[in-house]
Formats: structure tokens, sequence, C-alpha cells
């Protein structure tokens, strides 16, 4: 059975926007090639942190959604600690509500773009 | 002593004010999960040094104050809310 998850994880505002799409890509790959579908993604851009990390004040935030077996996690997480490029990082398992909610709000946004145009 | 403790008359009659009768916001407007990645919301359940409110304050049943918990802990590891401060609000 395959879990739905979701990771965000805040890169180094050093990177150019060139670098942070490679990282991306990277995180991507590595979810895509261990068996891992992709459902959503956003870009949340640079924010300012609530509270420095490794001396910065602001990151680049990713979200992935993604479904995909229980042992793919680890294989991400050991990606994500040994890249220099990420500051701070955060998986965990959707539950129904969860999911329903995700996907509510997907759905808002399309509808305003819609309206939009 | 009984005669006494009768004779105790206030100036101003003690006013009894009714209590108004606390309520969980999600169970009432049937919110079933709690989003970690909405600092402003969560702000409601925190005090101004940033800690968590108890749940004899803002009236929060037990399963969604265990939500809410998880939700300020998951954005408080993104940098999304402090861990401490002074006047958050």
């Amino acid at each position: 059975m395959l879990n739905q998850y979701e990771t965000v994880f805040i890169a180094t505002p050093v990177l150019s926007e060139a670098q942070m799409k490679e990282a991306v890509d990277k995180f991507k790959s590595v979810i895509t090639d261990n068996g891992g579908e992709i459902v959503h993604e956003e870009n949340w851009g640079l924010k300012k942190l609530a509270y420095p990390i490794q001396k910065k004040s602001t990151g680049f935030y990713y979200l992935i959604e993604f479904k995909a077996q229980g042992d793919l996690i680890e294989k991400l997480e050991v990606q994500y600690r040994r890249d220099e490029r990420v500051l701070r990082f955060l998986t965990f398992r959707m539950d129904k509500h969860s999911v329903e909610y995700a996907e509510k709000k997907r759905k808002a946004k399309v509808e305003s773009k819609q309206k939009e145009e | 002593m009984s005669q006494n403790q009768s004779e105790i008359r206030y100036l101003t009659p003690p006013t009894v004010d009714v209590k108004k009768k606390k309520y969980c916001r999600f169970k009432k407007n049937r919110i079933k999960y709690i989003d970690y990645k909405d600092p402003e919301f969560l702000k409601k359940f925190l005090n101004e040094q940033g800690r968590i409110l108890p749940r004899r304050l803002t009236g929060t049943s037990l399963k969604y104050q265990r939500k809410v918990a998880t939700a300020v802990k998951r954005a408080r590891h993104l940098a999304l809310l402090p861990f401490v401060t002074d006047l958050l609000k």
C-alpha cells in the first residue's frame, strides 16, 4: 500500500535561481527513482525565518507531496542530511483529513485562477 | 458567629456575571485538519511568548488540542513560528 507523504525543505538563501532548481530536481528525482509518485509541488519562494538557522535569517521553501512506500523516506532524508544546501526539512505521512484538505485547497486555487482569466 | 456572618452587607451587590460557555472551534466549524503552514491562524493558540495556550483557556477539545500542538510544533521546526519570543502579537 502506498502512503501519501508531504515534505518541505528549506534551502540556503545564497543559492541562485538555477542552483535552487537543480536542488529541487535532485530531490524530485530521488523520489521518482525510488518508486515514488509526485502528486503536487509548491514553491513558496524566499521567506523570512522566525529564528536564525545556521546564522541565516531567510530561506527558500519548497514543498512536495508524493505517494510512496515507507522505505523511501529514509533514503530521502539521508539525501537531505548529506546536502549542505538544505537548512531544514520536514517529512510526514498525511492522514485522510490532511489529504482531503490539500486537495480542497488545490481545487480552490485552480478555481480562483480560472475566474481571473 | 452565625449571626455575625448574616450581618455582612455589601455596598454594591456582588456581581454574578454569567460565564460565556467556551466551545471547541474545530468541532463547531467542522475543521478536520489543522494546517501548520498558516502561522497567523496558529497564533490564536499561542501566548505572547509563543507558548501553546492550555485547553482551559482556549476551550479546544482534547482531540483537537493534540492536533493544534503537532501543527504548532511542525511550524516551529520549519521556522514559521518562533520557539520563544517577546511580543508575538
